[in-house]
């Protein structure tokens, strides 16, 4: 009974915290209250229901618990009558189902202008730019996720007052700056919704490149990265980037399970079991892919999803339409030209038209100067000249790109390439 | 408060910045969208400022700025506006804002 009283009010946290803080945030104005009273309503959540069992609805049991905490707190500090009159009158409905995907696409513009999901103000007042883009992120796990300070310390690897102290700052700004609790007006929003989505995506590539003791804590970043693109997904249905951004989580994600070996090393794209992707979570991929490009507007979001997908839909390695490949890399250096897209291009240049091709891109992007310190730079000519049969210089290149490696994982890969190299002539 | 900063190195004074377009396209636009204008001034070069500070009773004065950096304090202006987007469009709006920096701080309030 009590590790069924545990389960639903963790998963009533999950899926309700987010919702119960922003609503009070929109009542209150006040995030301290907010996170206080939500808190104080899953404490007194996890008693009530060992004695009394789960109720029907746990997500409205809860908003109106910490509604009546916070009515109680702001009565206590007899505060203007129209905070309580607000929070007296704060909605209690139940938050929506999470089959968000079937809904995906459901309802016209017009009735999405209309969106007043407290959740979504929430979201865009984390991201607010004028937040420094840590203090972003941290907010962002804090007050929709529910992480607590030390989890978020220890993903970001910072020591515990420093992200107390950064949390602390951040909401003050807000106050302060008077940085507004909204969803920003039609001429900020697209700016804006660019800086929601890239936070979004930092919270996965933290999960998702971190490899080792931190897994664990890292993999939840991955899976709350993702819940909160299906909520702002569900909340902001026409904003095809927003789709895309869910659908290339979900197709990276989807190979989680065989990038590493069991030695916690990372295995690369064309090595790994296949067998072991997450199939279902790869058609949904594609299918919310396909869904966003119909709209006709494919952002970096689209494309670089649209790639995740070229390779997620590969019967084998051999398979991949590496064309295609190339193809959306050049679209993706026009949406966004950085010297990281143009060294990917080179890769799959290379796997279309053969190393040389590649050999080439790479050569022009390091005269440029570009990447300096980048150790996957001297790794890609490495792996280009080694199909060359150009051996010692491939040996010369991976020796090159150790010195630059900072991962153990990528240093041991790097290193039993250099010794097939050397071992094979 | 909008403080403007801009490099120093010709300096306009504050009839010809009045009379600049984009200055008076920028005192039009915050009447228009009711960003009220509560006051401003056009600051002298930094070669002109004079610092103080006390230290064990001592009064230390020496010749120029704060902080010697090329972007200097020209000038401020003090806005009334709902929120920090309305001082950022009404910053973004300003002149100055296309080639100096311009830094908007909060009057504290209790």
């Amino acid at each position: 009974m009590s590790e069924e009283v545990e389960r639903a009010a963790a998963e009533a946290f999950r899926r309700h915290w987010g919702q119960i803080v922003a609503t009070l945030i929109g009542a209150t104005g006040d995030w301290d209250l907010a996170e206080e009273c939500a808190q104080d309503a899953f404490e007194l959540a996890l008693a009530n229901w060992r004695r009394d069992g789960v109720p029907n609805s746990p997500g409205a049991w809860l908003t109106t618990t910490a509604r009546n905490r916070a009515t109680d707190r702001l009565r206590r500090r007899s505060v203007a009558a129209a905070k309580l009159r607000q929070v007296a009158v704060m909605a209690r409905g139940e938050p929506g189902p999470a089959e968000l995907a079937e809904e995906m696409f459901d309802g016209d513009d017009a009735s999405r202008s209309g969106v007043q999901d407290d959740r979504l103000r929430l979201i865009f007042t984390c991201c607010h730019p004028a937040l420094a883009l840590d203090a972003r992120v941290a907010l962002t796990l804090r007050t929709l996720a529910g992480l607590g300070t030390p989890e978020i310390a220890r993903a970001f690897l910072v020591p515990e007052p420093t992200m107390a102290q950064r949390l602390v700052r951040a909401k003050r700004k807000i106050r302060n700056a008077g940085i507004p609790y909204r969803v920003p007006p039609a001429p900020l929003l697209p700016e804006r919704t660019q800086a929601v989505l890239g936070v979004l995506y930092l919270l996965f590539n933290e999960g998702y490149a971190a490899t080792g003791g931190a897994e664990l804590i890292r993999a939840s970043l991955t899976a709350e990265a993702i819940r909160l693109a299906r909520l702002l997904v569900r909340l902001m249905s026409g904003e095809s980037e927003v789709v895309g951004l869910l659908a290339l989580m979900l197709l990276h994600d989807a190979r989680g399970a065989a990038r590493l070996d069991d030695a916690g090393d990372l295995v690369p794209l064309e090595e790994q079991d296949r067998a072991r992707w997450d199939t279902r979570q790869i058609a949904e991929g594609v299918r919310l892919l396909e869904a966003a490009l119909r709209r006709g507007r494919p952002g970096p979001y689209q494309v670089q999803a649209a790639i995740a997908a070229c390779h997620a839909t590969a019967a084998d390695a051999a398979d991949t339409d590496w064309e295609q490949i190339a193809l959306l890399y050049e679209r993706l250096t026009g949406l966004v030209p950085s010297p990281v897209v143009e060294l990917n291009r080179a890769v799959a240049v290379a796997m279309a038209h053969g190393p040389q091709a590649g050999l080439d891109l790479v050569e022009s992007l390091e005269a440029s100067g570009a990447l300096p310190g980048y150790h996957l730079l001297p790794a890609t000519r490495a792996d280009l000249l080694r199909r060359l049969h150009r051996c010692d210089e491939a040996a010369a290149a991976y020796r090159q790109a150790l010195e630059l490696v900072t991962t153990d994982s990528e240093r041991r890969f790097l290193l039993r390439r250099l010794a097939a190299l050397t071992l094979g002539g | 408060m909008l403080i403007i900063c801009d490099d120093e190195s010709a300096p306009l004074g504050p009839a010809e910045i009045a009379r600049l377009p984009g200055h008076i396209d920028w005192i039009e636009h915050m009447e228009r969208s009711g960003v009220v204008l509560l006051g401003g001034e056009r600051l002298r070069s930094s070669d002109d400022a004079t610092s103080v500070r006390t230290r064990d009773g001592e009064v230390l004065i020496s010749d120029g700025p704060f902080m010697e950096t090329k972007e200097q304090i020209g000038g401020f202006a003090l806005i009334e506006c709902a929120d920090l987007d309305a001082a950022v469009e009404a910053a973004s709006r300003h002149p100055f804002a296309a080639h100096g920096v311009i830094e908007i701080r909060p009057v504290w309030q209790e």
